[in-house]
């Protein structure tokens, strides 16, 4: 490289910073614009007036009261003055009292009032009360703008002038008013208030965090790459599942939920009642037979036998549950309005028997669901293993063919709630043909014994809709939630709920990803099946970093439910709001002062129980 | 009778980890797997169980096609097939009862294992167990709180609890000082009285020629030797390790 070319790339170098400081100066002076930054609208006194009281208000909490003592002394004067002369008022011992300089005067007349005998340094107030004959709609008119303060021995002296109006025949009265704290303070209404919303924001972060978990904990599996990633299918077991678990999902769910309304027919009172008692004699003669019948026999009886006896104790079960959740609700309805405890703990019995009720019929779907998958899976197995070639890709042509059309249907169906397209009898039909078409190829295209790697298409799929929501804001979230189950603390649980899932959810699975293969491997090798693996080899090592990972969640829930109330989710965030919104800072001063306190402590709490376990 | 058949693994289509072995070993043989690092002995040893799926040949044992066998089947194939690691691999956070108890799981009923429930007399095994590798006192104490050399005899127990016909074990040695390998090695040893299987993965020469019935060497993924143990001189132990290495211990 020669000089020239040296100088001429510096030159290019030195130009390409000034461009670069150009750069820079522009994007900051469009940034200073476009949020409109304003150095002169802090200086306007108007401003700084409503900043000064903002700022007095906060230093200022209404933390306690006192009881109010109020201090009165009166005396009389008469507008205009007729010739009659009142008498000063007589001075009560121990009691402060006023005098006047004139006791009949001439409207406008400037006149002098002299305080005796009051605290020192007090503040007194001279209101003028018009005569009326009716004491208790009396008529309090300022006479002077400003406060009286008493001097060192608890006297004043001030001069005020009287109005032209509110003339009358009969003697108004001067009266001083001073108001004096007496007794110990008490908490104020304002600290009273917070007191009762902070409780309710801690339960809401409690139940929001507890909802959380239980759907973390298995979301955080399918999210979690080093467990999912050797789960695989081959093309023919995964378009069998495909298949077949919308059906069984249906099934499971209608199955389940006809048995839930049996269960509840029992504890309803009369006919329904003894048809259903009639009916549930059936699984249990049925028990009893399989019971007493011999052991042993072929395989595929005890095979037959082990899954009759599962399904009779499935039914039992539910059945018996549905019957007790039915009790509960009575039970609870019934107890909810008694106060006290009483009220409280038949709440609880009401939302559990509640949520038994609801919850049967999604947990039939999830059975359903992963049986037929799971039954689905052997049996392919078993025609990959013994069918002929043609014979396993003409049924895995027919599977992809369902499976498409099934898909594509039920995809369609939730579209079309959503987008309201038209008649789902009609909007069905071209996605579930072109479905059944598209997937058909896909079979026709395939080897049916491919590889698929099917835990990684749950994997991403848990992943991306876990990022999505994970995205949205609690705040936010509370805002729809609050449309579906009013304003309140209840819209505040289902944002945070549902927020805590997936951020849990994300943060428990990386705790999977962490974990040593080691167990893993040695437990796989003893002939364990995936189930056990887990329970054995990988929730030890999960306990203690999800314990840790709960509480951290539980402290920034507590967080955010202070400030969920601005978005209609209950709380103390909501009183903060509304005293915000209301101009109320002192009263907003105590609610921050409370938010302090119980983020920090809980903050403390949480990071001292975390270093004791890890 | 334990069948190796024109075994071979590819890793993500590139990597040849093993190349066409093949070897018989009958029941009751102390079989030493030797090679460098990296020349596969890991891999065929998880091969033989499928924790490691082959992408080529068989293995058959007493007639049946392990690398065939449907994931149910395998579960029960795995039950009878021990294997202990260089690394232990024992659930740290749980107490040593426990981490032996494991190794019945291919047996036990599902749903009791899931609540943490083994019946009697896998409980009394496992004490049995553990008093063979001199640990009983050591049954409610955490894993991690054991020492090495405790740690694998642990593992063996584990192993044992599956009433095994072949041991695998993984460089059981390798993580440990000379005193305490020697230690595994015998109850590895120990095994022959029972007519279970080993196949040991081996570092140390030494150690295969005392305890071992034969030697396979891998390099590279092939078989470059079968035979008994003192048949490795110097000119084998050249073409099995390299021109460059030098012969310790």
């Amino acid at each position: 490289m020669n000089e020239k070319e040296k100088s001429s790339s510096s030159i290019l170098r030195t130009l390409g910073k000034i461009a670069l400081i150009v750069a820079i100066v522009i994007v900051y002076a469009y940034g200073l614009q476009v949020t409109k930054v304003d150095l002169e609208k802090p200086q306007e006194g108007k401003r700084q007036q409503q900043l000064t009281n903002i700022l007095r208000g906060l230093a200022n909490p209404d933390l306690f009261e006192w009881k109010i003592d109020r201090v009165v002394a009166e005396a009389p004067v008469l507008i205009p003055c007729d010739g009659q002369t009142l008498a000063a008022p007589a001075p009560v011992e121990g009691q402060p009292t006023i005098t006047l300089s004139t006791y009949c005067a001439e409207p406008g007349e400037t006149i002098t009032v002299s305080g005796f005998g009051w605290a020192r340094n007090e503040d007194v107030f001279l209101f003028f009360i018009p005569y009326t004959a009716d004491k208790d709609n009396e008529v309090a008119l300022k006479l002077l703008d400003d406060r009286v303060v008493t001097d060192n021995q608890g006297n004043f002296t001030v001069e005020a002038e009287l109005k032209n109006d509110r003339l009358s025949d009969k003697p108004a009265t001067i009266r001083a008013v001073a108001n004096r704290k007496t007794g110990m303070p008490g908490p104020s209404e304002a600290l009273k208030q917070t007191w009762e919303k902070i409780i309710e924001t801690v339960f809401l972060a409690l139940i929001a965090t507890t909802f959380g978990i239980f759907l973390a904990v298995p979301f955080s599996f399918l999210a979690a790459r080093n467990l999912m990633i050797d789960v695989n299918s081959t093309f023919v077991k995964f378009m069998a599942s495909l298949a077949v678990v919308p059906i069984g999902g249906y099934l499971g769910y209608i199955i389940f939920k006809s048995l839930t309304d049996l269960g509840r027919s029992f504890t309803g009172g009369g006919e329904a009642s003894a048809s259903a008692l009639l009916w549930s004699v059936l699984p249990v003669l049925g028990f009893a037979v399989l019971k007493g019948s011999a052991d042993g026999g072929s395989k595929l009886f005890a095979t037959l036998r082990r899954v009759i006896i599962s399904a009779v104790i499935t039914v039992v079960v539910v059945l018996a549950l549905a019957a007790l959740a039915n009790v509960g609700r009575g039970t609870g309805t019934d107890l909810k309005i008694e106060t006290g405890l009483t009220g409280v703990i038949g709440n609880f019995i009401l939302i559990l028997s509640d949520a038994i009720l609801l919850g049967m019929p999604v947990l039939g779907f999830v059975i359903g669901f992963f049986l037929i998958s799971s039954m689905a899976g052997s049996v392919t197995e078993m025609v990959e293993d013994r069918a002929s070639e043609g014979v396993v890709r003409i049924v895995a042509i027919v599977l992809a063919a369902i499976a498409g059309m099934l898909w594509f249907g039920v995809i369609t169906a939730v579209l079309n709630w959503l987008y309201q397209f038209g008649d789902l009898r009609y909007v069905i039909i071209a996605p579930a043909v072109i479905g059944a078409v598209l997937l058909t190829g896909i079979a026709i295209a395939s080897n049916p014994h491919r590889i698929i790697p099917t835990g990684m298409f749950i994997y991403y799929i848990v992943r991306t809709i876990m990022n999505i929501f994970r995205s949205i804001e609690p705040l936010v979230m509370v805002v729809a939630f609050a449309v579906w189950v009013g304003i309140g603390p209840f819209a505040g649980v289902m944002a945070l709920g549902l927020h805590t899932i997936v951020a849990l959810g994300k943060l428990y699975s990386e705790q999977v990803e962490n974990i040593a293969v080691g167990p893993i491997e040695a437990v796989t090798a003893t002939g364990a099946n995936r189930l056990q693996m887990i329970i054995y080899a990988v929730m030890p090592q999960i306990v203690p970093p999800y314990i840790a990972f709960t509480l951290y969640r539980w402290d920034i829930n507590v967080r955010m439910s202070t400030i969920i109330g601005f978005g209609g989710g209950g709380g103390i965030g909501f009183l903060l709001s509304q005293n915000i919104n209301l101009l109320k800072y002192r009263q907003a001063s105590v609610n921050m002062i409370a938010i302090a306190i119980v983020v920090a402590s809980l903050d403390y709490l949480s990071a001292k129980v975390r270093e004791k376990i890890t | 009778m334990l069948e190796i058949k024109n075994l071979s693994k590819i890793y993500d289509n590139t990597v040849l980890a093993l190349d066409d072995v093949s070897f018989e070993v009958p029941q009751g043989q102390f079989l030493a797997v030797v090679g460098l690092s990296g020349s596969g002995k890991s891999t065929l040893l998880r091969c033989i169980n499928r924790l490691i799926e082959p992408t080529g040949g068989q293995i058959i044992w007493d007639g049946v096609d392990v690398t065939a066998a449907l994931p149910e089947d395998l579960r029960r194939i795995r039950r009878r097939i021990g294997m202990i690691f260089q690394h232990f691999n024992l659930v740290q956070r749980s107490p040593v009862m426990t981490n032996v108890l494991s190794g019945r799981l291919g047996y036990t009923n599902p749903f009791w294992s899931l609540i943490n429930r083994f019946p009697k007399d896998d409980v009394a095994m496992a004490l049995r167990q553990l008093e063979r590798v001199g640990l009983e006192e050591k049954a409610y104490t955490r894993a991690d709180e054991l020492s090495g050399g405790q740690q694998q005899r642990v593992g063996i127990a584990r192993a044992l609890m599956q009433e095994p016909a072949i041991m695998l074990a993984d460089e059981p040695v390798a993580s440990l000082d000379p005193v305490l390998a020697h230690s595994i090695m015998q109850y590895l040893e120990k095994l022959k009285e029972e007519n279970i299987t080993v196949i040991c993965s081996l570092h140390f020469l030494d150690l295969v020629q005392r305890y071992a019935d034969r030697a396979v060497a891998l390099k590279d993924g092939k078989v470059v030797f079968d035979g008994h143990p003192s048949e490795i001189d110097d000119k084998r132990f050249e073409e099995i390790y390299g021109e460059e290495a030098q012969r310790i211990g």
